[in-house]
């Protein structure tokens, strides 16, 4: 296989991974890594770099589509950056000194938490539970826009929501992924914040913990750019493609697909790693 | 104290959406122009070469930092076009949040200059560090 082949293979594989997961809404870049090193024999480090480098162009293009509608709040955005900025550091510094038979594990183990995410409903919104004192003080509660008007809500367990936010982090600088899925489950489960609220947040924070560890994986050497270019153009247009279609697709039908593509690679991972042929 | 009703506020969070949005956008939009630049480049000179990626070697020195990549345009390398575009990616985030510190400074908000300080010094931090080994 030369060059030219490999860039289409990676380009398609993009493509469709960037598609399904601006349908599901679950973010495609954690199916690349798998796709890349299982499918195409591509070693780990090159293809967490180059999935790292595709998740900051679907976050940031993303989010600006978001930011401008109103539901993305800043302000918990930027406090919880603190966390996953340090935690992806810490976790890219990690990343080179663990074994990738271990890496592969903590993959597989990652991608079973997103299949099961992805499986379920989205949870009922709760109604507001008790403020935290801390969310006042750092002015996090907020408002989002409702076909009713603006709705107003309130940020709890602040400090346990910042503390997972910091394991997000690291993950993400761990494995070279966005883990939008662990984020979310920080602000929609721990802080109580409405549900489209801590998507949209997560999405726009996804960017700013990637390039916490984009630094690092490019003084390691992690990034190529024969083998990014693809995974990045790629990812991009599909998730550009997906989100023109969001309005007309089956989205509980392709969440079960994506699950259900996520569960296989998860498993086939984790053989691998415990096989030792990572 | 000084943002009276009647007062033009300094710039309100509307406003403040509105630039990163654009900025985020525009960031994105001109390393995918620069990478597919590149990218057309790289395939012409090497599509037909063997790729070496199931053996992890580390890129070489010139494509790790940002002296070394941007050392090469006037040769117009296409593998250091490529890798100038993904920093120009790399750096879209780091745009807004620094963005975000003036926002906040023009809104007074002191709590949140500081917090987005400390976010912007650990991204340069990890830019700038130096940490291969």
């Amino acid at each position: 296989m030369n060059i030219l082949e490999l860039t289409t293979l990676v380009g398609i594989v993009s493509v469709a991974a960037g598609f399904l997961g601006a349908l599901t809404g679950l973010g495609g870049g954690v199916v690349i890594t798998p796709a890349m090193v299982l499918l195409l024999g591509i070693d780990l480090h090159y293809a967490m770099g180059a999935t790292l480098i595709s998740v900051i162009a679907t976050s940031s293009g993303a989010a600006a589509a978001y930011v401008r509608e109103g539901f993305s709040n800043i302000r918990i955005g930027m406090f919880l950056e603190i966390a996953t900025t340090v935690g992806a550091v810490c976790g890219a510094f990690a990343a080179a000194k663990i074994s990738p038979s271990i890496l592969g594990v903590l993959f597989g183990v990652v991608l079973l938490h997103s299949a099961w995410i992805s499986t379920r409903a989205r949870p009922a919104p709760r109604p507001g539970e008790t403020d935290d004192p801390l969310a006042t003080r750092l002015r996090l509660n907020g408002s989002f826009p409702t076909p009713d008007g603006p709705r107003s809500y309130k940020v709890s367990h602040v400090k346990t929501g910042f503390s997972m936010m910091f394991v997000a982090g690291a993950v993400s600088g761990l494995l070279g992924i966005g883990s939008g899925a662990l984020k979310v489950v920080a602000m929609d489960r721990a802080m109580r914040i409405p549900f489209k609220v801590s998507t949209t947040t997560s999405n726009f924070m996804i960017g700013v913990t990637a390039a916490a560890s984009a630094g690092v994986y490019l003084n390691r050497g992690y990034i190529d750019p024969g083998l990014t270019m693809p995974v990045v153009l790629g990812v991009l247009a599909g998730s550009v493609l997906g989100a023109r279609l969001l309005p007309c697709a089956p989205t509980m039908t392709l969440r079960r697909v994506f699950g259900l593509v996520v569960g296989v690679l998860a498993i086939e991972m984790i053989y691998n790693a415990l096989a030792g042929k990572l | 104290m000084w943002a009276r009703p009647g007062r033009r506020a300094p710039l309100t969070d509307q406003q403040v959406d509105e630039i990163i949005g654009a900025l985020l956008r525009y960031g994105v939009m001109s390393s995918a122009t620069v990478v597919a630049a590149g990218g057309i480049w790289y395939l012409i000179q090497y599509g037909t070469s063997l790729p070496g990626y199931h053996v992890f070697r580390g890129e070489p020195e010139y494509l790790r930092h940002l002296r070394g990549i941007v050392s090469g345009i006037p040769g117009f390398h296409c593998r250091r076009m490529i890798q100038l575009g993904l920093v120009l990616l790399i750096a879209t985030p780091v745009a807004r949040v620094a963005f975000s510190v003036v926002a906040f400074i023009l809104q007074r908000d002191r709590a949140y200059v500081v917090i987005t300080l400390i976010v912007l010094a650990v991204l340069l931090f990890s830019l700038t560090g130096k940490m291969s080994g």
